[in-house]
Formats: structure tokens, sequence, C-alpha cells
């Protein structure tokens, strides 16, 4: 399965990622980022860590066996997304993911989606620091 | 009194784009971009600003521009603005102007006077999709005469030749002037390319040697990192007499650059200043750089090629002439208007001829000697683009350096301030999070997608002339008319006046 991955020796903590990814949830109102994100405080799924030096992306990491999905008490939460009328926002999802990957926004649970198969964050990365490939676990 | 110099460029933000992401703030190494505290808005101090457009090009927005700013000067056709500036800046530092990449004033480009020739009517051009197009090149020096065995087989005498799939290299640019990232692209796209780079005076770091094949060492006055493994390590041996940039001084990499493996790389201790002599000081005659053109030979068993390079001056064909019959293979000659990673600016500016000229005078005094032969001849210097190349080879050179075109591709935006070391574009930096910017996978495609382009385009060019061969081109200056050029200037080109 093609999955979003970091090279965080190319990563340079731009934040465009996070960014992109802000956009990409209001894709379908705007066309543009300015119109998008003027005066907002956004909430990406997909988030720099910064340590010292070190800087990398972290999105959700499309687990084999998704502990979010598991802990799901409603079942709102599938691999392949949620159902925001079943979340109930209890937030074990949040609790579970080893990751930090799931979030709660405006009482609703948010993970990364993949923008239908064509992350934006990879596209938008100016150091071909994330991709979106497939390797196979060895 | 206060020193006070207006900035040069401003930064136009668009309040109505700005969405606060601070991408500029965290990308500008120069720290022209600041928060203001607490609040979402960001500030510009362009004082601080070279002008990279590192900000405007990574704005998610598009909402940054730099203009120039209109601070002016009283008007004054004999002491611009830039000249009462330098002024200041020198009353306050009492020190000499420095600046990075080739030279910027307004002198005539000669290749911009230059038109191309094609084939109408009576001669047919060549369409490059459908037929063959030869941009092969050897370099090196060709045998005097051919010999025979006594049953008439051919002997083997051809001069250790470079092959390259198109007339072009990149230039020496020394690894510490520019960053790891910027050599490993370089040589990852020559190697792709079929084509060399360059390692400048800075030695060869030990990663790259597995790009041997498409490496040119260089020797020059300061010796840095050179020692018999080295001189084997690459396809040829340059000895860099002289630079377009700054002819006649040597160079001074800073001893705040000489880390890790720069240190290592230069065999120099670490923080100690690279300091290049302006002579090398074995060399004061022709004879001697012969001396050094066969220690080197026998350095390398006489199975490398030896480059000499030389900037372009007022004798210089009297130079490369001498240069001819020292035994070098190559010469390469770097025009006045050569990149640098820092040189004087008075030097930059006021050292030096075209290339064009150059190129024209050596090639035609060579000839006129009948050593031509003797030697390939590779001209550098500001060649910005394959026409440049095409002008080039029907001037007379076998290949040319790009080293300013090739940085571009790489990201460089020409800010010229190399040698401040805060290259926001990883290029002329060795700061770890500045050099993490170049990513060679993407550099080296950027490289080799540059000159795929070139190809392509003097393909079509020599389509469009009839020629189906790189070789025909060469010194085929009948394909060239000047325009807007005087008699001295068409004589030393060797070209006639358009519509002659």
């Amino acid at each position: 399965m093609k999955r979003v991955y970091i090279n965080e020796k190319w990563c340079l903590g731009c934040r465009l990622c996070e960014y992109y990814c802000a956009f990409a949830e209001k894709r379908h109102e705007y066309n543009n980022m300015a119109l998008a994100l003027k005066d907002t405080l956004i909430s990406p799924r997909i988030r720099v860590e910064e340590y010292g030096d070190i800087t990398f992306a972290v999105n959700c990491r499309r687990c084999e066996e998704p502990l979010c999905v598991k802990s799901c008490i409603t079942g709102a939460l599938t691999a392949d997304g949620i159902d925001k009328d079943r979340c109930v926002s209890c937030c074990t999802c949040i609790l579970a993911c080893p990751f930090g990957a799931v979030s709660l926004v405006d009482n609703v649970i948010k993970r990364c989606d993949l923008c239908n198969g064509e992350p934006l964050c990879v596209k938008a990365c100016p150091n071909n620091a994330l991709v979106f490939e497939d390797r196979r676990c060895v | 009194m206060i020193n006070y110099i207006y900035p040069e460029y401003e930064i136009i933000r668009n309040p109505d784009k700005c969405i606060s992401c601070g991408v500029c703030v965290r990308q500008c190494a120069n720290e022209v971009h600041e928060n203001i505290n607490k609040t979402n808005k960001v500030i510009c101090d362009d004082s601080k600003c070279v002008n990279c457009h590192r900000c405007a090009v990574l704005c998610p927005t598009r909402a940054i521009k730099i203009v120039k700013s209109g601070n002016t000067y009283r008007e004054n056709a004999n002491w611009n603005c830039k000249t009462i500036d330098e002024i200041y800046k020198q009353a306050q530092s009492g020190g000499v102007l420095l600046s990075g990449m080739g030279n910027p004033e307004n002198y005539p480009v000669y290749f911009d006077k230059i038109l191309l020739n094609a084939s109408q009517v009576t001669n047919p051009s060549i369409d490059p999709l459908r037929e063959p197009m030869e941009t092969r090149v050897f370099l090196g020096k060709r045998p005097d005469d051919i010999m025979r065995e006594s049953n008439g087989k051919l002997i083997n005498n051809l001069p250790p030749q470079l092959p390259l799939s198109m007339p072009i290299m990149f230039s020496a640019m020394s690894y510490g002037s520019i960053s790891y990232n910027a050599h490993e692209s370089l040589a990852r796209a020559a190697a792709q390319l079929g084509i060399l780079y360059n390692t400048g005076e800075g030695g060869l770091h030990e990663d790259f040697s597995k790009y041997g094949k498409n490496t040119i060492v260089q020797v020059a006055s300061g010796r840095f990192g050179v020692h018999v493994g080295y001189l084997n390590a690459g396809a040829a041996v340059e000895i860099k007499m002289g630079q377009g940039a700054k002819p006649g001084i040597g160079g001074h990499l800073p001893g705040t650059k000489i880390v890790g493996d720069i240190s290592r790389t230069r065999m120099i201790p670490e923080g100690s200043d690279a300091i290049s002599p302006a002579p090398h000081h074995d060399i004061y005659s022709i004879e001697d750089l012969r001396q050094l053109v066969f220690s080197l030979k026998e350095a390398t068993q006489y199975k490398k090629p030896v480059i000499v390079k030389i900037a372009a001056v007022h004798n210089i064909t009297a130079i490369a002439s001498g240069i001819a019959r020292s035994g070098a293979d190559i010469i390469a000659i770097d025009g006045f208007r050569g990149g640098t990673g820092a040189a004087p600016t008075r030097i930059r500016d006021n050292v030096g001829i075209p290339i064009e000229l150059a190129l024209a005078s050596v090639d035609k005094r060579l000839r006129d000697e009948g050593i031509r032969r003797n030697v390939s001849i590779v001209v550098g210097g500001s060649i910005r683009s394959s026409a440049d190349i095409v002008k080039a080879v029907a001037l007379g050179a076998d290949c040319v350096y790009i080293g300013s075109s090739a940085l571009m591709a790489m990201g460089c935006h020409l800010c010229r301030n190399c040698h401040a070391g805060r290259c926001n574009w990883g290029i002329a930096t060795q700061v770890p999070e500045l050099v993490k910017r170049l990513n060679p996978d993407i550099g080296s495609k950027r490289l080799v997608n540059l000159l795929t382009a070139w190809r392509h385009e003097i393909k079509e060019m020599m389509g469009l002339m009839g020629i189906n061969s790189i070789e025909t081109l060469k010194g085929n200056r009948l394909m060239l008319r000047g325009v807007g050029l005087n008699e001295k200037e068409l004589q030393i080109l060797g070209i006639k006046h358009a519509g002659e």
C-alpha cells in the first residue's frame, strides 16, 4: 500500500505541508489558498515535529492493524475513513494512536485521508522530504 | 558619523494574500522576516535582504514580491547610486569590497551580437528528429601523423582523450565554495549525462570517488587535497592558472568554512584559512608549466589528459600558444564574466577580456602557428544558453564549461552573495541546515533536464544549418555573422557583418 513517508534528512521544517494539508480540506470550497486560510487557525492532519536541528513531518502511518480503529467505541472509525455521524467525540482513538496522528477538531475526529490518492502535502514539499510510495515491509 | 545606506531591495507583502504561515520567517537565513510578538503578523527588515527570492518562491500564496527600492541620490551621470554607496561602505569599513558570481556590469556581450546561419533552398537543412545528429566530442591532443606497422596495420598513437556526449562540462567549483549536496548533484548529473564535472581546488570528497570517470581533478596554486590517489581518481587533471572572475589573484576560503569533511578533503587543519597564492610558486614560465604538466602526466602514467585553465587576459594568444607547446592536452579559457564564490568587486568588474574575443583570437593564433591540433579548447565565463554554445563552437571551441547556469539549475537566483556563506538555496554554504535545502535527487534531475534540453536545441540549430556533426561546426565561422560590431571587432572574431 502506498503511504506518505518522510525523509527526515531532507525535511527543512518549512511547514508548507501543514498549510497545504489545511488547504486540501477546503479545496472544494475555495480554489485559492489565500482565500481558504486567511485569518484562520489551521489544524492540519500532518504535523512537523521539531527537536533541535531535527524536523520531520508526521501524519497517519496507515497501520496494518490500526489501533485507532480497534479502539473506536462506536465503529465510526474504519481504516478507510470516518463516519462523522457516528463519532461521539470520545477521543479514545486519539489516546490509542501511537503517533499522535489523530486529532479532534470541532468535535469531530480528523485523520489523514491521503487526499484521494494524491496527497497535497507530498506535492507541495519543496525538497522531496515527503514521498508517497509503496515500501513493502521487509 | 551615521552611515546609513538605504536598502537596495524592498519586500512587498500583499496583506490580502499573506496567511501568516511563517514559511518566509523560517526559510530566510538572513532573518529578514520576523513574526511580530504574540501576533500572526509578519514584518520584514529590508536592509538584510539580498534578493535571493527564497521567500518569494516558497510563499504558498504568492504574497511576496521583491522590488528595487526607489530611494535614490540626486541624479548624476558620473556618480551613480551604486558608486556612491560603495564609497560610503568603504569609508565605514576600510575594507576591500567583496562580491560573488560573475561580472554584472554593462560590458558588451558579443554572443548577443552574433547571429547564426540557416539553410534555405540551395542547401537542405536536416531534421534532427528524423536523422542522426552527432553531438559527441573528444577532448585531447590529436596525433601528429598516422603511423603504420610494416604490414600496414595502423598503430594506435592516440594520446588520451576525454569522450563527452555533448560539448558541455561543469566548470570548477570547489567543495568548500559550494556545498556537499551541490557537488553530489553535479557529479550525479555528469555521470548520467556522460560528461564531466570539476572538483575545483578543494580536493575530492571520498564519497565522490565513485564518480571518478566523470571527474576532472584540479590542481591549483594552493595544492589543497592533492595527492597521487586524487590525481588518479579522475578522468583528467586540470592545472588552474587563473580564473575569469579574478585573473591574477588567488583564493581565500575563510577558516570558518574549513570544518569537518572540508578540512579533511583539503588536507588542512580545521579552522585554518585556505589561502591559494596568486601565482603557482613553482611556475614563472612556460618551461616551468611544462614541468608541472609532465609531473602530473608522470603521476598518472600518461593515461589522463592534462588541462591548463587560464583567465582570458590581454596577451591570451601568446599565453595560449605557449601552453599549446607545454605538453598540455587541453586549454580551458575563462572569460571575464566567469563566476566565483568570492572575489574583490573591483577585480571581478574590471579585469580580463570577453571570452568571445579571447576564443576567436586563440583559435586563429593556434591555427596560424599550426599547433591547433596540439590542444583542445574549452571556454567558459558566462555560457548562458545552447545558442551561446553553438556560437562558441563555431568560433573554434571544442567544448564549453558551464558554472553559473548549472548553479541556477540547482536553484541559485543570482543574488551574488555567495561570499556571505548563508546561501538560502543550500549551494554556496556549509551551514548544515542550509546545505540540506538542496536535495541532490532534485538538483541532479534539474541539471540533467537543463543539459538534455540544451543538447536538443544544439541539434536543432545544427540541423537548420545543414550540419549533422558538432565536429563539422567547430571553427566554422562562416555560420556566424555580426550585428552592430565595428571592423576591428569583426576582424578579431573572424566573422563577417550581417548582410555581407
